[in-house]
């Protein structure tokens, strides 16, 4: 009862002050080192979804102590990572998972980048490949060559690099 | 009074910020010497003004000025006086009106160390920065005005700066960042001033140079400062989260660097002369990017300003006139002709174009993840997606591991043509000391090998060994020590800083693979007398105590950490709470180390006296910092090389003379 | 390198500026869309807020009705209260609640004082009927059709322009006769 009003005032100061976000601190015990790596990895990749951008792990508000618990006991009851992921994606949606699911609305966001890399390899390759085909520059006038000397005179005195 | 001293000085300043974006460049249109000169003293009173209004805003800060609303919303008469100082940054107009006053600054420095260049070249640039100024300071006095009165009835108290901001980190990281962020205003306003001339060459990028290293310099500072500064100050332990707000400091950083590193083609070479020109808009775009991505609230973040939609529309608008302008002028007047300058497939010039594609394809891959939810709702009529950490690092970290592989042969490569074989003979032997000390290095410290600390030793030794076969190349044919190290010393301070970013990008990598990898915590009940053993140490909880600060009372507890039975750090997390916003706060304490760092946080009291504890050992993670500031001394190393002092003036008319026949 | 394919980075930026412009019009990034919309009510077994006695998805069935989840220390909810009474007074529509991670006594004695629209409450004490929903903080409001099936969620409180612009038009195409009760 107490722990149940305690809980609650609790939950009513951290509703109030939803710009904080500070690590909230369970003691889950876990039968595997195994599975307490998996959990953590968990509440890294999960939202928290009441927060302005903060995962399960880094996350005070009440909404994300249950959602921890949620997976935690999950873990322990030996259900698998691809499993938990999809239940809480079924009751909160897409929202909730830092790693974006590969579906055509996110192709681009997936693939884009790698395929902007491999354009601009292209062009780059295009670009030397050019240059080796190109023709020389035209000779220089006499004037032009003698411009050039008085100007690389000038120039070589003062540059250093 | 003085508020109305400031918003005065604001206006004043905003009129000289007029005459500056239109008196110089009405004077280099008529080609009239005198109206063009006034750049300079339009810049040095557009400085004064704005410094006083800044001056007056910290004013009313110290001296407790509630009338005004902005010191009410962000200060209280408890607060220490350093925080009563840094609190004008603490929110958003306020940060604004510093972002303003450090333009100024840049101008002025401008105005006051270019003498190497021509009067026209200097009041274009000149012209363009007070033009951004005007944006600047009309977005301050339209929407986000700091020295709005709350009257009549002024506040008793104020609401206390955010008890998250109360530190150190606010004094230090916000200005740094903010020189950063605003300075690559300079290489943009040469960038369109050469656009304007006409006169895209070589020399225009020696003049961008130095401010762009500059500039860099203090963006990557600023940057290692927010990560360390969230890494305490949050209580996690972690240090980068690639949140909207951190990476839109990033963008500017990752095409600052790329742009840093086409300048030196540019200025060498002649070539890719529209492309830096690019990135010089770019790197600034993307800074206006990311001040809008702070202050609108279109994009969600825990770092984010109050959010406002109509400072929100007015920085967008902003953002499409200068940067659309920009590019505008970019595609009509950026030279479409190829530069006469060739060079191999195996060059300098190609091994900085692939750093320019690594970078900017992982600029563009950080903006896409930073902008997706909003690409996504639209595609999808409403839909909410997350992009967070496990997509960022998925397409980053493969192309960093590109970009550190380069750059141990990329300052081994002449310019325009390199002998492969030559390359190869310099680097073999790095190469197999790379690979050996990769592999034994973490199985000797450790006892395992895991990828990412293989790899990064590796990666680290390559880079750093690379560079030190590159310097004893260079002085290859003095004879003797100090023969040897006079000649690295005339290399100049550009091979110097060059050396000293590059063990910093190295360092910083090391760090994140290492601590990332090795990083272990605990969390733990534990009552008074309990300890727990994490690695080869020993945490022994002593219970918790009260109290008092200067505007907050809070549980202190005390750990004692015993390493081999000896003990080596007593530490005190605490539990805040705040007066007068009522707010809870973790305040961890972290026994720091140059090679790791021990970090406790209090969490709940769990009855009984006992607590729930969180315990990290977290190696090598200074190591992220410590590289961002090397990142920094090499920037502004480079910036200070000589070549880039005033050219003396009997060098300037023998020039000019030739330039002139 | 032509001169049109210089105008790319200004397509480009357009592209993104037009991006953010749309994200002014889009909603709060706060208001999740509910993952459970066309689904089925998620079962569950709990009890009666007023007397302990066990409540189960079934028993709900057989009219659409309004899904509220309130608890005490929420601010807003006692914001929205007034409405949900004016809503439950004047029109034929069933409100059920669900006290969410509350304490009962507590509860009991705050809809005494500010009312008690609902035919009945489910303790929904540690929040696994919250999640079940896709629940995240209170208030937030759904509606279930006939059949159990969700057809909407408000997150947010119920005030007059949401009855009428939003779930009044739901419950009105499910079928459900409005009649305002005789004055």
């Amino acid at each position: 009862m107490k722990r149940v009003i305690l809980r609650a005032l609790l939950g009513a100061v951290l509703l109030a002050l939803s710009t904080a976000s500070f690590a909230a601190i369970d003691t889950y015990a876990f039968e595997t080192a195994a599975e307490e790596a998996r959990y953590k990895a968990l509440i890294d990749e999960l939202r928290c979804p009441k927060c302005l951008n903060t995962n399960l792990s880094g996350s005070d508000s009440p909404i994300s102590a249950d959602l921890r618990r949620t997976v935690a006991t999950m873990v322990q009851a030996g259900k698998g990572d691809e499993e938990i992921r999809e239940y809480l994606l079924a009751r909160y949606g897409d929202f909730i998972l830092y790693r974006p699911r590969v579906m055509p609305a996110t192709y681009v966001l997936w693939f884009g980048p790698a395929l902007l890399f491999l354009l601009a390899l292209a062009f780059m390759a295009r670009l030397v490949l050019r240059q080796r085909r190109a023709e020389a520059p035209a000779p220089l006038s006499p004037e032009e060559q003698a411009a050039l000397a008085r100007l690389s005179q000038a120039v070589g005195e003062n540059s250093k690099a | 009074m003085i508020p109305e001293l400031g918003h005065f000085a604001l206006i004043l300043a905003l009129m000289l910020a007029v005459l500056l974006a239109v008196v110089p460049m009405a004077g280099v249109v008529r080609r009239d010497l005198t109206l063009q000169h006034s750049a300079g003293a339009l810049s040095a009173g557009l400085f004064v003004f704005l410094l006083l209004s800044y001056a007056c805003l910290t004013q009313a800060f110290l001296q407790d000025d509630f009338s005004v609303a902005y010191v009410a919303n962000n200060s209280n008469a408890l607060l220490p006086w350093y925080y009563k100082v840094s609190a004008v940054w603490g929110a958003h107009e306020g940060s604004f009106l510093l972002w303003t006053l450090i333009m100024g600054g840049w101008t002025l420095a401008v105005a006051l160390r270019s003498e190497a260049l021509p009067t026209a070249m200097l009041a274009r640039v000149l012209s363009v920065m007070g033009a951004l100024t005007v944006g600047f300071i009309l977005f301050l006095l339209m929407t986000s005005n700091p020295f709005e009165r709350v009257l009549p009835v002024a506040a008793v108290e104020g609401a206390d700066l955010n008890p998250q901001l109360q530190d150190f980190g606010l004094i230090v990281h916000p200005p740094m960042l903010y020189t950063g962020y605003v300075g690559f205003s300079v290489a943009f306003a040469f960038a369109i001033a050469a656009l304007l001339s006409g006169r895209l060459d070589a020399a225009w990028a020696r003049w961008s140079r130095p401010w762009t290293n500059l500039a860099w310099a203090f963006l990557s500072v600023g940057i290692a400062l927010g990560s360390w500064w969230a890494y305490y100050e949050l209580g996690w332990g972690g240090w980068w989260f690639w949140d909207a707000v951190e990476n839109a400091s990033f963008m500017p950083w990752l095409v600052g660097t790329a742009l840093i590193h086409s300048l030196a083609v540019t200025e060498k070479r002649g070539v890719f002369k529209s492309w830096t020109v690019l990135l010089a808009i770019a790197a600034f775009s993307l800074s206006l990017l990311g001040a809008f991505i702070v202050r609108s609230g279109v994009l969600t973040s825990v770092h984010a300003f109050a959010v406002d939609p109509e400072r929100g529309m007015f920085i967008l608008v902003f953002l499409l006139l200068v940067v659309g302008s920009a590019l505008a002028l970019y595609a009509l007047r950026a030279p479409v002709m190829r530069a006469e300058a060739r060079y191999e497939g195996l060059s300098r010039e190609v091994m900085l174009l692939a750093n320019n594609i690594v970078l900017v394809v992982s600029t563009a891959a950080v903006l896409l993840g930073t902008l997706y939810p909003l690409v996504y709702e639209s595609l999808t009529g409403g839909g909410k997606i997350s992009v967070g950490p496990p997509y960022f690092n998925a397409v980053f970290v493969p192309l960093m591991v590109l970009l550190l592989l380069m750059m141990a042969p990329a300052p081994l490569a002449r310019w325009k043509r390199t002998g492969a074989a030559q390359l190869m003979s310099s680097l073999s032997k790095v190469a197999l000391a790379s690979v050996a000390l990769g592999l034994a290095l973490p199985l000797v410290i450790t006892g395992a090998l895991e990828l990412w600390p293989v790899l990064s030793v590796m990666l680290g030794t390559w880079i750093t060994l690379a560079l030190l076969v590159d310097a004893l190349e260079r002085v290859r044919n003095k004879q003797g020590l100090s023969a040897k190290l006079r000649g690295l010393k005339n290399l100049g301070a550009g091979y110097g800083g060059m050396v000293l970013a590059h063990l910093g990008v190295a360092v910083t990598a090391l760090g994140i693979a290492l601590t990332t990898t090795y990083s272990t915590e605990r969390d733990v009940r534990l009552a008074p007398g309990e300890s727990v053993t994490l690695g080869p140490r020993t945490y022994l909880f002593e219970g918790v105590a009260p109290l008092e600060g200067p505007n907050y009372v809070a549980d202190q507890g005390t750990v004692r950490v015993f390493q081999n039975g000896q003990p080596i750090a007593v530490l005190h997390p605490e539990k805040r709470r705040y007066l007068a916003r009522q707010m809870v706060m973790t305040e961890a304490d972290i026994d720091p180390g140059f090679f790791r760092d021990l970090y406790v946080a209090l969490g709940e009291p769990l009855g009984e006296g006992a607590w729930a504890l969180r315990v990290h050992d977290k190696p090598f993670v200074r190591w992220v910092w410590f590289g961002g500031v090397l990142m920094m001394f090499g920037g502004l190393m480079a910036a200070f090389d000589r070549r880039y002092r005033r050219l003396k003036l009997r060098d300037q008319a023998a020039l000019a003379g030739a330039l002139a026949s | 390198m032509s001169r049109t394919s210089l105008f790319l980075p200004l397509g480009l930026f357009l592209l993104m500026a037009f991006m953010l412009w749309r994200g002014f019009a889009l909603n709060d990034p706060h208001e999740l869309p509910s993952a459970l919309l066309n689904q089925p009510l998620p079962d569950f077994q709990k009890t009666r807020l007023a007397d302990g006695a066990p409540v189960a998805r079934q028993d709900l069935l057989g009219t659409p009705f309004l899904l509220n989840v309130w608890a005490t220390w929420c601010p807003t909810c006692k914001a929205e209260h007034a409405e949900l009474n004016r809503i439950a007074a004047r029109y034929a529509v069933p409100l059920v609640g669900v006290n969410y991670k509350d304490d009962g006594p507590a509860a009991r004695a705050w809809l005494a004082r500010y009312g008690d629209p609902y035919r009945l409450s489910v303790v929904d004490e540690d929040g696994s009927l919250g999640i079940e929903l896709g629940v995240y903080g209170a208030p937030e409001t759904f509606i279930v059709d006939g059949d159990g099936i969700i057809r909407y969620k408000r997150v947010g409180a119920v005030d007059r322009r949401v009855w009428e612009e939003e779930i009044r038009p739901v419950l009105q195409n499910l079928g459900l006769p409005l009649e305002e009760p005789p004055a």
